[in-house]
């Protein structure tokens, strides 16, 4: 595995009005490893994760995918004097890069959703079907006229092959929402990979999963990693999972950094076991 | 040109688009209101003024005109209630796409209903002596009608503003608006804050109606349509769900449009006196879609 | 490969079908002609082809206003504004110059010093052969340039206007529409869109009815051409919603967010979905001028708007063939079989209460009504017809009862 770092955050700030939701986060994501973003409820994590894809354009910082610089702001406007972060100068004089989310898929990340988010009036087969479009080689008059029949058998193909690969290609024809919770997440990971990513964000895939189907999730998530040379990154709140497959840990809380390492520091650090376990136990 | 350096024609536009912006103020708060707490745009209202505008035909044909209003007024209001129970209500549920294409059927059950029952002939308001009385202001001699409508909607609309501020249905109006699933959850009776909002939305308009066909005293089925759309969006230019908002924004789009009729007739431009609305809304969407009063609101993801 | 061959073998049935529903729309129109002494249903200018016709150019308005309602979730009321859009433009540029002076004349005549009748008979001649040739690519250009214009007004409208959430967009649609109605009214333009007067004399479907040397008409095909260009239009949006980027439609109307963040750019395929509707609205409004015979702004209200999106609810948001069904039960019920109820009627001195002009138009609403509200799905909800389900649904009738079951194609 290279040192190459496939994601990398730095000074990235997110706040809504008076809120601080992420508070000068900064991390690396190294290429062909599996990290782990995690804390508590409320902590953050979500928001971090829109602000890698475009959904939330950051309020302060950077995000650079591949070496390159992918998202870039710093605070304007009323939020000049209303910023509650820190290193709001840092990148004052750079240039405000604000992809759109398909634009950041487009590069190459692609990630699910908590709360999955399938289209419902859609097939399974429809539903990863859709994913191969924005690579697709066509335009709206090749699709009209059917010139683009064998691009359109490709996607299909290569459709198929991934259904079958994840063990999905016997219900291809059956409306997605209609599957099991823990195959829906799934389709959901199949669907994702169906946009040729490099880096896959999960969030929270093993919310509302049993001690059985998370770890079959966790050899999942290894297997998918090597067979499509992925990076991955990942939200999570099963502690089991993270620890198991992470190669590295981000903990945050209230929006910032609170520890960092690999799976073992993290698990004895003070702070960490106060802010996360300690609400688990109250919890 | 001469006419327009005049300084009583000034005065006269000036009174009749001030007129017309407090009638347009009295439909558009129904709409402002209703939006606020159903996120619906109830395209039916312009027709419930329309509505109002007949029955005050009918019914003043049977009984003085004095007595006619109060009826006029519990009628209308029913109407809107029902409507509310019978269009919307089943929908609560339902995508906001198809609450709206309720709206628009009821619009078309009105409008085809009174076509029906006038036979599509236009029909002519009754006068009422008082609002037609000719005053002299500014050396401009005008309608009653004309001084009393600011007035009037301002007294009403002060007495809205002490309902929604002061009393328990104006408080649970208000928690509505803010967040109808919480508002549900803490036992707020969400359909009998709602039905509020029309019976008051349709009090109103019966209000608009009695002074707005007053002034233009034909009525046809269609004749709600146009003034409810303005309404609208005098509702969206102020900012929706803010009912001062709502009220000034009724103003100033009743006194442009007055203005751009009383443009000289060689610029024929008075054809635009309808368009000019929707431009300002198409501006004011693209802009400031928030409105001049209206609070932000933010999706989440 | 199997699904490939089924494919095929389903367009394939799909072209015969509607190869033999031309045939017999040319055949029911001229059969009057073929066997004198037929009901006077079966007659040219009787109800039934009223109701093909403007059936065909309010299918082909349904469909065009599904695909951006149905099928891409976008909630558009701007559909009167693009059919005016393309009523004008059509009838702009076809109006012979022989006939611009008469139709312009409060206007001292037309500052449009063109029309493509006179450019293609220029051309191929204005008689026999010659005579049909230019008539037929006058039409054509006509109508293409008619969904050319109201599409590039869309693509103009679009940048601002699509970025605005549902209801607003709604709003903004309408707006937009409204006041290009009263562009078109507006006296100044008067030379070009003859003010508030209608437009006329430019061909219509009627002139597509083959003549003899003596002028008697020989062959029938003014209802053939509105069925031929909206089949073919309708085809285009089938096409197009069963390829990619009506995948890409569906799922942006499905979750738009999920569809963003699988690659989807949000604004491009709306703007596609917008563009394209609009140009097929301008298309249907070219038909509609050439069915109405005029064009005139005032026809192009809200109130048409609303028809359309109505037919489109009762034959399902989201289904094509419902649109098509819809449209011409609601044309037939409000053309032809629910007349009767605008009709005073006596049965011996008894007078049937509540009939009378209007009454109709009061049914309809309720029905539509009780659609909306207890039938939200319309008819087809968002299925469509499909041979396999013609089949299964004959086999229900047949082990009930048989009955006769005639059906649009697909």
């Amino acid at each position: 595995m290279g040192e190459n770092m496939v994601l990398r955050m730095e000074n990235v700030t997110m706040q809504f009005g008076g809120v601080v939701a992420v508070n000068n986060l900064s991390l690396d994501v190294p290429e062909g490893q599996i990290v782990a973003l995690i804390g508590p409820n409320g902590a953050g994590k979500t928001t971090a994760f829109n602000c890698i894809t475009g959904v939330y354009q950051p309020t302060n910082g950077r995000v650079e995918f591949l070496g390159e610089p992918m998202v870039c702001s710093h605070p304007t406007g009323k939020m000049k004097k209303n910023y509650l972060g820190s290193d709001g100068e840092k990148f004052a004089k750079e240039r405000i890069v604000n992809p759109t989310p398909d634009h950041v898929v487009e590069l190459g990340i692609a990630r699910t959703f908590q709360n999955i988010r399938l289209w419902k009036s859609m097939t399974v087969f429809e539903n990863v079907l859709v994913a191969k479009h924005m690579r697709a080689k066509q335009n709206v008059f090749s699709a009209i006229f059917r010139t683009n029949a064998k691009e359109e058998a490709r996607m299909r193909e290569e459709t198929m092959a991934l259904l079958r690969e994840q063990g999905l290609d016997q219900y291809k024809d059956e409306i997605a929402t209609s599957l099991p919770y823990g195959l829906q997440r799934r389709l959901e990971i199949a669907r994702a990979l169906a946009t040729d990513p490099k880096l896959l964000l999960l969030d929270e895939p093993a919310a509302g999963m049993n001690p059985q189907e998370t770890q079959e999730l966790a050899e999942y998530i290894k297997e998918i990693r090597d067979k499509h040379h992925l990076t991955v990154f990942l939200i999570e709140h099963h502690m089991d999972l993270v620890m198991r497959i992470s190669d590295y840990i981000y903990v945050i809380d209230f929006g910032s950094e609170i520890a960092r390492g690999v799976p073992k520091e993290v698990q004895q650090n003070k702070r960490v076991i106060e802010a996360y376990l300690g609400v688990a136990e109250d919890a | 040109m001469e006419q327009l350096i005049s300084a009583e024609y000034l005065v006269s536009i000036l009174l009749s688009g001030i007129s017309l912006g407090g009638q347009l103020a009295l439909i558009a708060i129904g709409y402002t209101m209703v939006y606020g707490i159903l996120r619906l745009i109830n395209f039916a209202h312009g027709d419930v003024f329309m509505v109002a505008g007949l029955l005050g035909i009918y019914v003043s044909a049977a009984v003085p005109i004095y007595i006619a209003i109060p009826i006029v007024i519990v009628l209308t209001v029913a109407l809107g209630f029902f409507i509310e129970r019978a269009a919307y209500k089943p929908l609560r549920s339902a995508p906001r796409m198809s609450v709206m294409i309720s709206a628009i059927g009821v619009s078309y059950l009105l409008e085809n209903t009174a076509t029906y029952v006038t036979g599509g002939q236009p029909m002519t308001y009754p006068t009422i002596s008082f609002l037609t009385k000719t005053v002299n202001i500014v050396g401009t001699s005008t309608k009653l009608v004309v001084i009393i409508t600011p007035i009037l909607v301002l007294v009403l609309i002060a007495l809205l503003t002490q309902l929604i501020n002061h009393t328990k249905i104006g408080m649970a109006m208000r928690a509505v608006s803010k967040d109808f699933e919480t508002s549900r959850l803490m036992g707020i009776k969400i359909n009998t804050v709602i039905s509020m909002t029309f019976v008051i939305g349709s009090a109103l308009a019966v209000v608009g109606s009695i002074l707005y066909f007053t002034t233009y005293p034909a009525i046809t089925p269609t004749a709600g349509a146009m003034p409810g759309l303005k309404a609208f969006v005098a509702a969206v230019f102020g900012g929706i769900g803010s009912i001062p908002g709502a009220v000034i924004g009724a103003f100033i789009i009743g006194i442009c449009e007055t203005i751009i009729k009383g443009l000289p007739s060689a610029w024929n431009v008075s054809v635009f006196s309808d368009a000019f609305t929707f431009a300002l809304l198409i501006f004011i969407l693209i802009f400031k879609p928030t409105g001049l009063f209206g609070e932000k609101a933010t999706d989440k993801v | 490969m199997l699904k490939q061959k089924t494919n095929h073998q389903g367009s394939f049935a799909a072209v015969i079908a509607i190869a033999v529903l031309l045939g017999l729309i040319v055949l029911l129109e001229n059969l009057s002609d073929l066997i004198p002494g037929l009901p006077a249903i079966f007659a040219p200018t009787s109800q039934l082809f009223t109701v093909l016709k403007k059936g065909a150019v309010y299918s082909l308005l349904a469909v065009s206003m599904n695909l951006l309602n149905g099928f891409t979730g976008l909630f558009s009321l701007g559909q009167a504004g693009f059919m005016l859009l393309g009523a004008y433009t059509y009838a702009i540029l076809t109006v012979p110059m022989a006939a611009k002076d008469q139709v312009y004349y409060l206007y001292g005549g037309s500052a449009v010093k063109f029309s493509l009748m006179d450019l293609f008979q220029g051309i191929f001649g204005n008689a026999g052969f010659g005579g049909g040739v230019s008539l037929i690519l006058a039409v054509l250009v006509g109508l293409i340039l008619a969904g050319l214009v109201a599409a590039l007004f869309a693509a103009l409208i679009g940048m601002p206007v699509l970025r605005l959430k549902s209801d607003y967009l709604a709003i903004a649609t309408l707006g937009f529409a409204e006041i290009l109605r009263a562009i078109f009214q507006w006296q100044t333009l008067g030379p070009i869109t003859n003010g508030a007067n209608m437009i006329k004399n430019f061909p219509t479907f009627s002139d597509f009815n083959i003549k003899n040397a003596s002028g008697e008409v020989v062959l029938r095909l003014s209802t053939f051409v509105p069925f031929l260009v909206s089949i073919v239009c309708i085809t285009l949006i089938v096409l197009l919603i069963h390829s990619s980027y009506g995948r890409a439609f569906k799922a942006i109307r499905d979750d738009e967010v999920a569809a963003e963040a699988m690659g989807i750019s949000l604004f491009k395929h709306k703007m596609l979905s917008f563009v394209i509707s609009s140009f097929f609205a301008g298309v249907g409004g070219g038909l509609f001028a050439m069915y109405v015979a005029n064009a005139q702004a005032k026809a192009f209200t809200s109130t048409m708007t609303y028809e359309i999106l109505l037919i489109v609810v009762i034959g399902g948001i989201g289904s094509i063939s419902g649109s098509v069904i819809g449209t011409f039960l609601y044309v037939a019920c409000s053309e032809w079989w629910l007349r009767f109820l605008d009709r005073e009627t006596y049965i011996g001195s008894f007078k049937v209460p509540l009939l009378r002009s209007g009454f109709r138009m009061v049914v309809f609403s309720v029905v539509i009504m009780i659609i909306v509200l207890f039938f939200s799905k319309g008819i087809m909800g968002e299925k469509e017809l499909s041979w396999k389900g013609i089949g299964g649904l004959l086999q229900k009738l047949k082990r009930k009862k048989p009955a006769p079951a005639a059906e649009k194609e697909d």
